[in-house]
């Protein structure tokens, strides 16, 4: 019997590690013979702590919620009594959360022991690496990749083949492989999925890549935040090395690859090409004019192949698979599957993978179990800071490259933010310009005036202080950063204003003309009222009024002009009847 | 950074304050690495706790970076800090999910109890508050994480009273140490 318990950042969080202290105290107290072994994260986080039981017979139980004061009943039914604790096990809505979806780049996180290299080749691992060292060439495994259609996971979608074959033709003795774990978009963690779940599928892609480019030397540049992911990398490169798939002359090949971790410092646009290698050089992080391009002059001024790395996690399956058989996955032009982080207010929140050309609709109703709390829908935020946000209209839409930028979205590295019908949509505006606007290296002028002063007048718009002509002027702005900011943060910097402004321009003229918030949360629009039928007309909110805002007769419900009202509160405080509120 | 703080007073005369053997032994072990600036500012932060500015002239001292580069790298990145440090760094995850999912007010609920405000330590050194942009968690928003001596521990599905707990018991584990 063996003992499987999910521990992600997430199910960690959650209590995973003491879930398998009580376990392992359990299992050594009434000396039993069980197996406890760990996984990454299988993508439902919120149903963590997650524990896997693989019974004798091979047939698998799977436990949810399970913290550690549950252990016991499980460890006396279900390990002993070999009978499941029904109660605790996953429900059909739970596993169907699963059976939705089809797995690539995920396929092996929450199945296996990231932590064990032994345990990724029983999944088959670094098959696709033997193919390739001892079947293919550079050339045939680039052609195989251009052929796959497979587009960069990181948010472009640029061919990653065209970029190989590119890097291959350099004639450049030192080439690099640079993978882009820099995860910054908040709102996505499929790349620290992979990293803390199945590290040796992303390692694998790098060495099959260097194989392809003739490129000897790798680097993980990976988030500093992630510190559970880069434990797990470390193991991860020790074991291949170890077991002869990393190294010098991998499998007796003659072919010889080294990889590097580098941690990043906290600078969302070292996401950027550019900035990522001046990064990885030591160097602030900023992005350069281009050409020359990074295929040409990357790391170090040498050819560099940069791809994300749940790009480097197709990459095995395509060499296993061929093309043809990725190619049956996904549509025409965005071929295979993509990892979304479904969060924000929907009932399932956790990472799924789906083909390309799967529904937004399916992804949020039917994997996501549709809007919290029984809420109607009202946007997704997709692609983060660079994307924009998708609404009713666009739910049957196909989620793939192509639809997505013409919706003036993008897919981005696949972050979903959900909102319900509560949420402010010129308030995320605000704070996605303010996350850019803190984010902008400071390099090029539209990008970093720009954002400053588009965040400012936002700030004047959530605060009441906006007109008309300001959102003009958001628009206008908008559109200068797009056309002449120097890299992809900046052109990409006003998305989420000008789409939000696009679907819901009512919600910012109810903000600049009746200096109010429909959806109550711009704390700087809170407007006080008073509830007729809760008023007696005592008069007594209207003596500590300081400004004369609040008239009326008495005996009769009083009225609060807000054009005079200042916002103090003090005739919240005043009321003996809970007849004033703040909305 | 302000210019008086870096240069007021001659570097080498407060040297003495730090010990530099640990450094010592990385910068001989990253030598030849190229690229190697973040790397040693990374390290030199785990040892000292922040970059103090002795490190940093320390620093380009033996690698032959100017303090101005040196500088220019430390302030790019939020991850530097030139000054120091509470004993237990609470980052507050402030990543669109976290912000959907009410992370602002979590952040009034700390500032209020701990009396800072971002950025800030409390006076007594216990703890630091820092807001980051995305620690990938989303699915637990809202989150924060609290790194120490010890290491680092994630707090998920964050409540006012959640919070306070967490707080109280660091602040209970603190005063038995002492």
């Amino acid at each position: 019997m063996k003992i499987i318990i999910g521990q992600g950042s997430c199910g960690i969080a959650s209590g995973a590690k003491k879930t398998e202290a009580e376990f392992k105290r359990l299992l050594k107290e009434k000396k039993l013979d069980a197996a406890v072994t760990i996984a990454g994260c299988i993508g439902s986080c919120y149903l963590e702590p997650i524990v896997d039981i693989i019974n004798d017979d091979g047939s698998a139980s799977r436990y949810v919620h399970m913290t550690a004061d549950k252990v016991e009943a499980v460890v006396n039914k279900h390990i002993i009594g070999k009978i499941p604790v029904t109660k605790y096990l996953i429900s059909e809505a739970g596993s169907a959360f699963l059976t939705k979806q089809t797995r690539i780049a995920l396929k092996n996180c929450g199945e296996i022991n990231p932590e064990d290299i032994n345990d990724y080749i029983t999944a088959g691992g670094y098959q696709a690496l033997k193919k390739a060292l001892f079947e293919m060439n550079g050339d045939a495994i680039c052609r195989e990749i251009e052929k796959a259609g497979l587009r960069g996971r990181g948010g472009g979608g640029f061919p990653t083949g065209k970029k190989w074959v590119q890097v291959r033709s350099q004639q450049e003795p030192v080439k690099y492989v640079v993978c882009n774990g820099d995860e910054g978009d908040p709102g996505a963690f499929m790349d620290r999925s992979v990293m803390e779940g199945d590290p040796h599928k992303m390692l694998e892609g790098m060495i099959i890549a260097g194989i392809a480019t003739g490129a000897q030397v790798g680097y993980i540049y990976v988030r500093a935040e992630y510190p559970l992911a880069v434990h797990r990398l470390q193991i991860a490169i020790a074991q291949a090395e170890e077991s002869g798939y990393l190294g010098e002359n991998i499998l007796d090949s003659g072919f010889s690859f080294s990889i590097r971790i580098n941690l990043g410092a906290g600078a969302f646009v070292c996401g950027e090409g550019s900035a990522l290698t001046a990064s990885i050089e030591g160097l602030r992080g900023m992005p350069r004019v281009k050409p020359p391009r990074t295929v040409e002059q990357g790391l170090f001024g040498k050819p560099t192949v940069l791809n994300n790395v749940e790009t480097f996690a197709h990459v095995s399956y395509i060499i296993t698979h061929g093309a043809e058989g990725y190619r049956k996955i996904g549509i025409e032009k965005s071929p295979g599957t993509k990892a979304f982080a479904l969060t924000g207010n929907v009932n399932n929140t956790g990472l799924i993978e789906v083909p390309m050309g799967t529904t937004l609709r399916t992804v949020i109703f039917e994997i996501g179990g549709g809007v919290k709390n029984g809420k109607g829908f009202k946007a997704v935020q997709i692609g983060g800071p660079s994307g924009g946000c998708l609404t009713e209209k666009h739910l049957d839409m196909s989620l793939d490259f192509d639809s997505l930028s013409k919706a003036g979205a993008m897919i981005g590295s696949g972050g979903l933010v959900v909102m319900d019908e509560d949420t402010c949509m010129v308030g995320i505006a605000k704070y996605f310009m303010n996350f850019t606007e803190h984010e902008s290296c400071g390099k090029c002028v539209p990008c970093r005036e720009g954002t400053h002063v588009m965040n400012g007048i936002l700030d004047d718009i959530v605060n009441g202080r906006g007109d008309m002509g300001q959102i003009d002027m958001l628009m206008e702005l908008a559109d200068t950063i797009t056309n002449t900011a120097l890299c992809g943060l900046g052109k990409t910097a006003a998305s989420p204003v000008v789409s939000t402004i696009n679907e819901f321009k009512e919600e910012y003229i109810a903000h600049v003309v009746d200096k109010y918030c429909p959806n109550g949360s711009c704390k700087g629009l809170k407007r006080v009222e008073i509830i007729e039928e809760l008023c007696k007309g005592c008069a007594k909110c209207q003596v500590v009024c300081p400004v004369n805002a609040i008239t009326g007769k008495r005996k009769e419900p009083y009225k609060i002009d807000w054009a005079k009202c200042i916002k103090c509160g003090l005739c919240l405080d005043s009321c003996n009847f809970s007849a004033i509120v703040e909305k | 950074m302000k210019l008086q703080d870096i240069g007021s007073q001659c570097p080498c005369e407060a040297q003495n304050k730090f010990d530099f053997a640990e450094l010592d032994l990385f910068l001989e072990k990253v030598e030849d690495m190229p690229g190697n600036l973040i790397v040693i500012l990374q390290q030199a932060q785990n040892i000292y706790g922040y970059l103090p500015r002795e490190v940093i002239a320390y620093i380009s001292k033996k690698t032959g970076n100017s303090q101005a580069k040196i500088y220019g790298v430390a302030t790019f990145y939020t991850q530097f800090r030139l000054q120091p440090i509470g004993k237990n760094l609470i980052m507050l995850c402030q990543g669109t999910a976290c912000h959907v999912s009410g992370s602002q007010d979590i952040e009034t609920v700390i500032c209020d109890e701990l009396k800072i405000s971002d950025g800030e330590t409390t006076a007594d050194g216990v703890f630091t508050l820092n807001n980051v942009a995305c620690l990938g968690c989303c699915s637990l928003a809202p989150v924060m994480m609290i790194q120490n001596s010890v290491g680092e521990e994630t707090y998920g599905n964050l409540t006012k009273e959640k919070v306070l707990d967490i707080i109280s018991q660091i602040r209970e584990k603190e005063a038995k140490e002492a």
